[in-house]
């Protein structure tokens, strides 16, 4: 299982470790920092290391690397997913997750981290119990720690983690009962020089908040379930319904969570929102070429597509650009070659578009390679897969709740090759 | 106010100062000292000077404290045991806590702190704790369990915690449930031979009854702990992969490769007709495809899976392609892995848009990334024929960018796909040559070094190419240098004339100037081949190359069962078994798939027969194996068997000794020409040469020994077009040697000298292996007899007809042409029997279009009489057998460039005037049938 943690900045220093069984020599950390030497960038640094003695798995999050070491033969699965949740539990506590936050709260951190495993065993891993385990901290916690003296760690036991529902803590209440639910799609795709889908596919999610009195119990139905045939559920949900009936059905934890993630594959038409019109030629005899880009929307089921940012890395011969937007503003990094345009909203009757000229390294030869443009935008109000949710009933408890359904989507990674 | 004030440090003794607060009265004094330790700890500082004064605080009400002190305790608890008694004490009363939570604290914290002395005390809580009412403290206990192990095995054992350890498989509550499993599956993995995981049915039924209610990590280690086990039958494999089939949804991505293991080793038992199967394979795709939106982390340890699941079960991804289309900023690992993957789904049906993607990659930034999409197309014309085409023109095209790591890496693509494809692409090599300077890759290098070797004969300046590699030749590495010394020798064994100086110069460099073994070694090789016999060096170094298949690179199928039972594991990752890199190979069990084991009710259809065995039809060709073994037996010509009085191989063999180096061999490695080819009357040679053939022999009037058919002597050249000089000849093939018989013959009224003779280039590259030797002048009408013995190394070119020979022959007077036809079967080679198994398989396997027919009439022999004269030419009777009365021969025959010929001869008994023989000839070259038609068709009217 689970041996132990290094969490190491982006310099190269260790600034916590954690053992869960024996103490592993730091030195072990050196194949590590031998691999993060050779990949050229941080994201490209193997996750799975062998050293003689010991395997190191790590995950790249907010700049600062989880490294767990593990000794025997264990799902390497496991144990990134577990780094995850570290991840994710940090930045539940503390907001974020970076290293000065880490290093101000490190006694919670080290708490935290002692709850979550035993003897490298996942102990307690849903953020429901370790808050009841450990209290975050708050501003007004800990004034209130400082005048009475008091801890911020909880001196009960975790009920949750004995119940049938051990997502959920018991005795909940509130005044305003209310339940949220975001449908956000982020859609895949690349599509090709000449504007045909080379590949397209949606992940959604559903995300929930819901913040209601004693146990209820929750069924949402859809009204074109067909939609969702690769999907994975919070474990709340009764996997049995789902396939009988194609109803979700289950009693939600408190507070935030994923009710469901799914996939519309590749196989499915994607409906495609935008259009990237572009025009970008280097010619091997002058020092100038020349850059054009349009962005249209193209089936938006007439919903208006925002917050469009446009972002490309140019060839390394590429000394400076010369370009106009008629909307938005754009920069160019000379340094890392990164050309961002914020166009802002689109107007489908004056369409934005980025015109100019650029103008490449003396003598340099045609660059080889063409640049992608990488695409962000956004849709209120429309699942771009169509999904709808149908209805929402609550049993099991008396009140009437508030009801919401939002929809979104996103670009995923939208590419566009030149 | 955050904890960062914890790691300030005052100008005075950090230690000394916290020693003070530590045994201050004040109890929020106290709490900030633990916390300041703890922090000091957390960073790697040691602080384990405050032990004393830490344990002191532990007893305590205060929660917080408690705990900060407890976690202190695990880590330095080891470093001071004497110590560590002290806190024996409160951690006992600690277990006897009404609260639960501290219970469980007491005893989890107690398991970690490593010291022998503490475990003794340790035994009685746990024993209570593993008891205990509360399902919280039971789990808590049970990880405990696998601590203790972990420090002292013998205690565990002695005490009876392992049978405890197993009654809580059937606890209750389904997290003590998992945890029980977890900490019995680590603690098998140091006990291999135990049988600590007993699985029986019932408690596989109340893991799979937990698997659905415990918390997402209880799940994997149930999962994990499934797979180990073996259903008895097909039923039971069904019924657990049903339940099992649910945690594919899971959003935890560990549990569901965890179920997909589970399901794909319980496949295995699963017959392919049922309906489930189809429903399982249906269902396993989409959760592999949603592992690859997660972070990129988990799809590379997903996507190494799913290369091996792919190989398995190609079927189930087959559809899917576009997702393993990579997009430009995954990680590189993450390209890799995709690219790997999108090769082994690659087939006719997705193959242009595959090669589209490909190249698109190659025009990327990242070198690495480049260079596995440029060998992709590669393995891609390999994979997939039909692509192949396309393939090169990618290929070319990215040759022409002059890119120079793409060109690099495209040359030893396709020096992949000339293997697999000979003679389909060869007209690129020109295209090729023009980028040979700007290689400087030693695998580059040797990839154009083999090419030019391989190619030698179609590419005019080959030994100047090969020349100026030559120059530089102690600084190539060795990969180049074992190349070039073989392209050398190749292109000497196919242009020997030109290239003699060359191929001593590369011998000598390679086997004197050399420090490498493996260099020095092969150079002397080749040397001493070349210099007793090139017919065989030829042979060696000309062989035909195994084609090349996709599967060079898949994961050989036991090492892939294997891996398949640990997916989801590391195992998985590094596409090893454990065994290979585990620590020490210690608790590894060789793992396997299951074997397909029926429900005793399900009945056996045919089609579950095993895939091994051959199916019947197959057996048909040759009549059974009884028969066949007398046939064999007849024809046997081994030594043991005194057969009849044929021309045995082995006598053959003895004879290759006394004649085949004197006549062939290039004596002296400084001088490749061979000493005055002693024309020994072939006869000579063998004393003891069987009496039939020697009859046979007197026959055609020539003087040879046992061996193929020899045509009388024919006028090839008459004296009136070559002034004076009449040639006529014959071939012949004798124990493995082809000779040209010559009579020249002085008709003119001048003495003839300077005889020499040269051919041109022809179909199977017949060339003389030594000089015309024609001791005396040659007076006015005088004869001499010559046998020039030939080799089958020299250049090749088609010829029209197939076996047309073009000599040319010079003498004092003039040169003089003329051409001949030889007949095929001097070209059969002695070890042209193919294997049974083999004769078959390659019958089937060369399309029917490549059969040819042909009727011998008048042909008054018999089975046996045809498959003996027969064999003296080297064509091999396989089997033989009878059908409606009829004589069915299948035999094979093999050319000296490796061509295989195989024939079915059918012999109708009955009269034997009117007897026709029917022969069917299958090649892969059909072109070569109708003259081996002739060649059958001349030994046995002969």
């Amino acid at each position: 299982m689970i041996h132990s943690l290094f969490l190491i900045n982006s310099a190269g220093d260790i600034f916590l470790e954690k053992h869960w069984k024996s103490v592993v020599s730091r030195s072990v950390c050196d194949y590590f920092f031998e691999a993060q030497e050779r990949a050229t960038e941080a994201e490209n640094v193997p996750p799975v290391i062998s050293t003689p003695h010991h395997y190191l798995l790590s995950v790249y999050r907010h700049k600062i690397f989880f490294v767990a070491v593990i000794q025997t033969e264990v799902p390497p699965l496991f144990v990134i997913e577990f780094l995850h949740r570290v991840v994710d539990t940090f930045q539940d506590y503390f907001g974020v997750c970076s290293e000065p936050v880490l290093k101000d709260n490190v006694v919670v951190v080290y708490e935290v981290l002692e709850e979550m495993l035993d003897n490298g065993f996942p102990l307690a891993t849903e953020s429901n119990i370790l808050k009841e385990l450990i209290k975050p901290p708050t501003i007004l916690r800990t004034v209130v720690n400082t005048i009475t003296g008091s801890t911020n760690v909880g001196d009960q036991l975790p009920t949750g983690q004995l119940s049938v529902v051990p997502w959920r803590r018991t005795g909940v209440k509130y005044t305003n009962n209310e339940a949220y639910f975001d449908v956000i799609e982020e859609i895949d795709a690349i599509i090709d020089k000449s504007g045909s889908t080379v590949t397209a596919e949606i992940q959604g999610v559903i995300d929930a908040c819901v913040k209601l009195t004693g146990m209820p119990d929750l069924t949402l139905s859809f009204m074109n379930p067909r939609l969702l045939d690769d999907v994975s559920f919070h474990p709340c949900v009764r996997f049995k319904r789902w396939e009988s009936e194609r109803i979700l059905s289950f009693i939600p934890p408190d507070g935030n969570f994923r009710l469901l993630s799914y996939h519309v594959s590749a196989q499915n038409l994607v409906a495609i929102p935008v259009y990237v019109k572009h025009n970008i030629s280097f010619r091997d005899s002058s020092s100038l070429g020349r850059f054009e880009i349009t962005v249209g929307p193209k089936q938006t089921m007439g919903k208006s597509i925002e917050g469009v940012t446009v972002s490309s890395q140019m060839p390394r011969g590429v000394l400076s650009m010369n370009l106009t937007p008629s909307q938005g503003t754009h920069t160019f990094d000379p340094v890392t070659k990164m050309l961002s345009w914020d166009v802002g909203k689109i107007n489908p009757q004056k369409l934005p578009s980025l015109k100019g000229t650029v103008s490449l390294q003396a003598g340099a030869s045609k660059p080889d390679e063409n640049p992608t443009i990488n695409l962000q935008f956004k849709i209120q109000q429309l699942a771009i897969s169509g999904l709808k949710v149908n209805r929402l009933d609550m049993y099991g408890e008396k009140y009437k709740p508030f009801k919401g359904i939002k929809y979104m989507t996103k670009a995923g990674k939208f590419q566009v090759r030149t | 106010m955050t904890d960062s004030k914890y790691f300030t440090t005052t100008k005075k003794g950090e230690i000394f100062e916290l020693k003070a607060e530590l045994n201050s009265d004040k109890k929020e004094k106290k709490k900030e000292a633990v916390k300041k330790v703890i922090a000091s700890m957390t960073v790697g500082k040691d602080v384990s000077a405050l032990f004393p004064d830490v344990v002191n605080c532990m007893q305590t009400d205060n929660l917080e404290l408690k705990k900060l002190v407890y976690l202190y305790l695990m880590n330095y608890a080891k470093s001071q045991p004497d110590m560590a008694i002290m806190a024996v004490n409160t951690f006992v009363k600690d277990c006897e806590d009404p609260n639960p939570l501290i219970r469980a604290l007491a005893v989890r914290t107690m398991g970690c702190i490593r010291v022998d002395k503490i475990t003794e005390y340790l035994c009685e809580p746990l024993r209570k704790c593993l008891k205990d009412e509360d399902p919280y403290v039971r789990k808590t206990a049970a990880v405990c369990v696998a601590k203790l192990h972990d420090i002292n095995a013998q205690l565990v054992e002695d005490q009876g915690f392992l049978d405890t350890l197993k009654d809580l498989i059937s606890d209750s509550n389904p997290m003590v449930v998992a945890n029980a499993v977890a900490a019995l599956s680590e603690i098998a993995e140091s006990h291999p031979s135990s049988n600590l995981l007993d699985l029986n049915p019932q408690s596989i039924n109340k893991l799979l009854t937990a698997l659905n209610e415990c918390t997402e990590w209880g799940q994997i280690f149930i999962l994990d702990c499934l797979a180990n086990y073996t259903p008895k039958d097909d039923r039971e494999a069904q019924s657990i992969c049903e339940r099992v089939t649910p945690r594919l949804s899971h959003a935890n991505s560990a549990v569901v490769l965890s179920a997909v293991k589970v399901l794909m080793k319980f496949m295995e038992m699963l017959s392919k007709d049922l309906d489930y199967y189809g429903t399982l394979l249906k269902k396993l795709a989409p959760p592999l495809v949603t592992l690859l939106s997660a972070e990129p982390e988990l799809q590379y340890v997903a996507l190494r899976n799913i290369n091996l699941i792919v190989q398995k079960r190609p079927e189930i991804l087959k559809h899917e392609m576009k997702v393993f289309f990579v997009k430009y900023n995954d990680p590189i690992y993450v390209k890799l892995e995709k690219l790997d993957i999108m090769i082994r789904l690659a087939s006719q049906a997705n193959i242009a848009q595959v090669l589209a993607e490909l190249k698109e990659y190659a025009t990327e930034v990242d070198v690495d990334f480049v260079r596995k999409a440029v060998r992709a197309i590669g393995r891609c014309a390999i994979k997939v024929e039909q692509s192949a085409e396309r393939c090169v023109s990618t290929l070319l095209d990215l040759i022409q960018t002059k890119v120079n790591y793409v060109v690099q890496e495209a040359i030893v693509v396709i020096k992949d796909i000339f293997r697999k494809y000979p003679n389909k692409y060869e007209s690129v090599i020109a295209t090729l040559c023009e980028n040979l300077d700007s290689l400087d890759e030693p695998e580059a290098r040797a990839a154009m070094i083999w090419i030019v070797g391989e190619y030698a004969e179609r590419i005019d300046n080959a030994d100047e190419l090969l020349e100026s590699f030559l120059e530089g030749f102690h600084d190539e590495s060795t990969q180049v240098q074992l190349q070039l010394l073989t392209a050398i020798v190749k292109l000497f064994l196919k242009k020997p004339t030109e290239t003699q100086e060359l191929v001593q110069q590369v011998l000598s460099l390679a086997t004197q100037d050399s420090d490498n073994p493996d260099l020095r070694d092969r150079g002397y090789i080749y040397w001493r081949l070349l210099s007793t016999d090139p017919v065989a060096a030829k042979e060696v170094v000309l062989a035909e190359k195994p084609l090349i298949s996709e599967e060079t690179d898949l994961i050989e199928p036991t090492l892939l069962d294997e891996l398949i039972c640990y997916i989801g594991t590391l195992a998985s990752v590094y596409h090893k078994p454990p065994s290979a890199f585990v620590e020490g190979g210690r608790g590894v069990v060789h793992k396997s798939l299951p074997p397909r084991t029926a429900s005793s009710e399900s009945t056996e259809s045919p089609e579950t027969a095993p895939a091994g065995a051959p199916p019947g039809e197959q057996l048909d060709v040759i009549p059974t194996q009884g028969d066949l073994l007398g046939d064999l037996l007849n024809l046997d010509l081994g030594p043991p068997v005194s057969g009849p009085p044929l021309a045995t191989s082995s006598v053959q063999m003895g004879a290759v000794d006394l004649l085949g180096s004197g006549l062939d061999s290039l004596i002296g490695a400084s001088n490749f020409v061979s000493p005055p080819a002693a024309a020994v009357p072939a006869n000579l040679g063998a004393p003891m040469g069987s009496g039939l053939s020697d009859l046979f022999d007197l026959t055609s009037g020539v003087g040879t020994l046992s061996g193929s058919y020899v045509a009388p002597k024919a006028v090839w050249l008459p004296a009136m077009k070559a002034k004076g000089l009449e040639i006529s000849g014959t071939f012949t093939r004798q124990v493995g040697s082809i000779s040209m018989d010559l009579q020249l013959t002085n008709k003119a009224l001048q003495v003839m000298t300077d005889f020499a003779i040269q051919f041109n280039r022809n179909s199977f590259g017949l060339a003389p292996a030594a000089p015309l030797q024609v001791h005396a002048p040659l007076s006015p009408n005088q004869t001499v007899e010559i046998s020039l013995p030939l080799n089958t190394v020299g250049s090749v070119m088609k010829m029209e007809p197939l076996n047309n020979l073009q000599v040319a022959v010079k003498n004092n007077i003039d040169v003089f042409y003329f051409s001949t036809l030889y007949p095929l079967h001097i070209l059969f080679v002695e070890d042209g029997k193919m294997d049974r198994q083999m004769f078959l398989a390659t019958w089937k396997d060369i399309p029917n279009e490549n059969e040819a027919q042909f009727q011998i009439r008048d042909c008054p022999l018999n089975a046996e009489a045809v498959s003996s004269r027969l064999q003296s030419s080297n064509i091999f009777t396989i089997a033989k057998r009878n059908v409606e009365g009829q004589d069915m021969l299948y035999q094979s025959l093999k050319l000296t460039n490796g061509i295989w010929v195989l024939a079915e001869l059918r012999i109708q008994p009955g009269n034997p005037s009117f007897m026709v023989l029917q022969l069917s000839l299958k090649c892969r070259a059909p072109e070569v049938s109708q003259h081996v038609y002739q060649a059958y068709e001349t030994i046995l009217k002969n």
